[in-house]
């Protein structure tokens, strides 16, 4: 389905990333956000207050991200597409209700824009390091998808693929931006309406009767129904079956975390989107997302000046990550070189995926700025010297 | 009588309120003597009398032993996170102004862990009927301390009496602006059911306390007797005073209970609020929110 | 005739006896039989007295009692 053409900003805008993420939402559908204030991703929420009312729609400033993260949910069972934007803190707060989201599969977008931390941290400066809180952060088994734009564009972009996963999979998806992104301003080119692809959501066309809210029809995503549409169903946080009544038992609890993990396992080809370029033939492979993946290219392309063989690999999806990929990868080249915003997250991923077919080199930054390219380049000059694992 | 068992319906019949109970879980998990289910009954009489569309009612609850309603009601009902049953039940009011929201949760998860969201509920005057189930402690958990424990109970958390002052809810909630507060407790049952139909004809927060019972865990270790002694005690000791000012009617443990409408009075809700300012400032450029039913 | 009927769904009861208290007619009283689950239900020891005003229904904490008028029967007061 297109988009609606009352949430396209069609034209070329010279916007921050903030700013792009709240239009890609417009673009994808969303009309109810709720949020609460927190540096640096306020300005996604404030242009969404400003913009929805001319669109048709609703924003609230809650108490809290507890709040806020559980208002979005009642406005989707209400029928909304919906979103929050928050940072570390407010990301920590709303770590029950994505896992609230997942259980009761609750198609909707978090997005935070990271900053240093641990607690308060550098509110203001870069970090991406809720990388593993983005997959883990909630108690339980549970997957998600988690996004990491590296610019404006893709800020605009992929906040709309976001939505798409989350329709599609009735997953809550994570849009994983940093402080360098979101504040950045470049050009950002938003196509026509009938240009922009958006999922609608799975509602059901069954029967009153003939309705099991948590039943599957082989593709492992239940029909969603919305409240007020005459349907009684009950949904709830706790184990339950077809029809979404609890039964804590092992078989429904078997049953059902299983299905929440294999509906995205199983679809993780499809989901995992990354950038490739140079791939064949190269010694080091450089895997970066975000910011770093920006500086990173200026690191790629002095080693290839000094004649090194160096591929590069940016996740845009960065859960479920792309193991498939880098265990291939890892059977053809001599390293995997990982720069990231943290002392050592999605490195673990490449290191577990390589499974000792190849080195794999962290490097690794506590946040408050992005690496220097030349920081990097070393690293890739040592990994193109290593022995074959 | 002989000690025999019997196990068929006496009088064949169907009971009123079947309709709005998910009869197939039936019986529920509440205790002998526990009064959430006589405020359900309450609730399901009002809702009859009321005529109201029942497919047009959402109900949201929280977590504990009164968080299990929406797991027992005929609705589109939802069992939320502990605490958080009022901001998602704003999500849906404001995604779907058509709906009529219930929120039906305890004590505890409404004015502890839920208190912030209680209170700014109020504040913006969101148009929610909150029904609260005040047993005076936090029963599924096994009977701790809430912030409603009147002084001197003991409980598993004080088992040597509490001594932090107890939130009076009505009062609480006056103050932050809700614009129905009502007290009843389970042995009011009609005057419950009057109460929430009344509750449904108003527009902005509203909020009806009931008192009930929880013999498992606050009668018996207060020593209190069982279910039935304790809706005696409500029978007794409550005095129905409509209109009281709110301040006056903190509960004691075995003292008085002021029962009653105690405020009702009209102020714009939240989404009546919104749409004048985004008139007055936006003027034609103000897209009215359509229904939000994403195809 | 009794202006009303109690119907009791024994196995739903948890025998709190609020029914039994609450009665304004006193038609009730708990039996010495147990349910499935060793409750002792509700039976109408003056069912002739039952007026059909179903307020044993409204105390009910488990849906197990409920009471309704018998067709035909005269309103009478309460």
């Amino acid at each position: 389905m297109k988009a609606d053409p009352r949430g396209v900003l069609t034209g070329t805008h010279f916007i921050d990333g903030d700013h792009a993420c709240c239009e890609g939402a417009l673009a994808a559908g969303a009309r109810f956000a709720a949020g609460y204030p927190i540096t640096p991703s306020t300005e996604i929420v404030e242009r969404f207050a400003s913009r929805v009312p001319t669109v048709g729609g609703t924003f609230i400033q809650m108490e809290d991200e507890l709040a806020a993260s559980i208002t979005l949910q009642g406005a989707v069972w209400g029928g909304a597409k919906a979103f929050t934007v928050t940072s570390g803190p407010g990301f920590s707060l709303m770590m029950e209700h994505i896992g609230y989201a997942a259980m009761t599969e609750t198609p909707c977008v978090f997005v935070d824009v990271q900053r240093g931390g641990p607690s308060t941290g550098l509110p203001t400066l870069p970090a991406q390091a809720d990388m593993m809180q983005a997959r883990w952060g909630s108690h339980g088994d549970y997957e998600i998808i988690a996004l990491c734009p590296n610019s404006p564009q893709e800020c605009f972009d992929l906040t709309i693929k976001a939505f798409n996963f989350a329709e599609e999979f009735r997953v809550p998806v994570m849009f994983m931006m940093d402080e360098v992104v979101g504040h950045m301003t470049e050009k950002v080119v938003i196509p026509p309406a009938d240009q922009i692809e958006v999922f609608p959501r799975k509602h059901t066309h069954k029967s009153v009767e003939d309705y099991l809210p948590y039943g599957t029809n082989g593709d492992q995503v239940p029909e969603m129904a919305h409240a007020g549409e005459g349907y009684n169903f009950h949904v709830t946080g706790l184990t339950h079956d077809e029809r979404g009544y609890p039964n804590m038992t092992p078989p429904v609890q078997d049953k059902l975390v299983r299905r929440l993990q294999n509906k995205i396992r199983d679809a993780a080809d499809r989901i995992s989107l990354f950038e490739e370029d140079q791939l064949e033939g190269a010694d080091v492979v450089v895997v970066s997302y975000g910011i770093t993946s920006r500086v990173a290219q200026r690191a790629i392309e002095a080693a290839r000046e000094s004649g090194l063989h160096v591929g590069k690999l940016r996740l845009i999806t960065a859960w479920p990550f792309p193991e498939k990929k880098i265990r291939e990868l890892a059977a053809k080249v001599k390293s995997f070189v990982v720069p990231e915003l943290n002392l050592g997250q999605m490195v673990r991923e490449v290191e577990r995926a390589a499974a000792g077919k190849a080195r794999t080199f962290a490097v690794s930054h506590a946040g408050g700025g992005v690496h220097r390219p030349e920081d990097i380049l070393k690293v890739i000059v040592e990994a193109s010297r290593c022995q074959t694992a | 009588m002989s000690d025999r068992l019997i196990t068929d319906i006496v009088n064949a019949g169907v009971n009123p309120v079947d309709h709005i109970l998910r009869t197939d879980r039936m019986p529920h998990i509440w205790c002998p003597g526990c009064g959430i289910g006589t405020t359900v009954n309450s609730f399901a009489r009002a809702l009859i009398d009321s005529k109201i569309d029942l497919g047009s009612l959402a109900l949201v609850s929280g977590i504990g032993c009164t968080g299990r309603v929406a797991g027992y009601v005929k609705l589109d009902s939802f069992h939320t996170t502990h605490g958080r049953a009022i901001p998602f039940a704003t999500g849906l009011k404001l995604a779907n102004p058509k709906l009529n929201v219930v929120v039906y949760s305890g004590d505890g998860d409404l004015s502890a862990i839920g208190g912030n969201h209680l209170i700014h509920a109020a504040r913006r005057n969101i148009d929610l009927k909150v029904i609260c189930v005040n047993n005076l402690i936090y029963a599924m958990t096994g009977g701790q301390t809430a912030p409603t424990t009147p002084g001197h109970s003991t409980t598993s958390t004080n088992p040597y009496g509490t001594f932090e002052p107890s939130f009076n809810l009505p009062h609480l909630v006056e103050a932050a602006g809700a614009v129905y507060v009502a007290r009843w407790t389970t042995f009011h049952v009609r005057q419950l059911a009057r109460s929430i139909g009344e509750a449904f004809q108003k527009k902005g927060f509203s909020f009806i306390e009931v008192i009930s019972p929880c013999p498992t865990l606050y009668q018996r270790r207060n020593k209190l007797g069982d279910g039935l002694d304790t809706m005696k005690y409500y029978k007794e000791k409550s005095k129905v005073r409509h209109g009281a000012p709110t301040g006056e009617v903190g509960l004691t443990m075995t003292g008085e209970i002021i029962v009653g409408k105690f405020v009702d009075r009209d102020r714009p809700d939240y989404q009546t609020m919104m749409r004048t300012q985004y008139c007055e400032s936006l003027g034609e450029r103000f897209v009215e929110q359509e229904e939000m039913v994403c195809s | 005739m009794a202006k009303g009927r109690v119907s009791i769904v024994v196995e739903h009861c948890k025998s709190c006896g609020f029914c039994v208290e609450f009665c304004p007619s006193h038609v009730l009283a708990l039996s010495s039989a147990f349910n499935s689950k060793g409750y002792h239900p509700p039976h109408a020891v003056h069912p002739e007295k039952c007026s059909g005003c179903d307020l044993c229904g409204m105390y009910c904490p488990d849906f197990a009692i409920f009471a309704t008028k018998t067709p035909g029967a005269k309103e009478g007061d309460k």
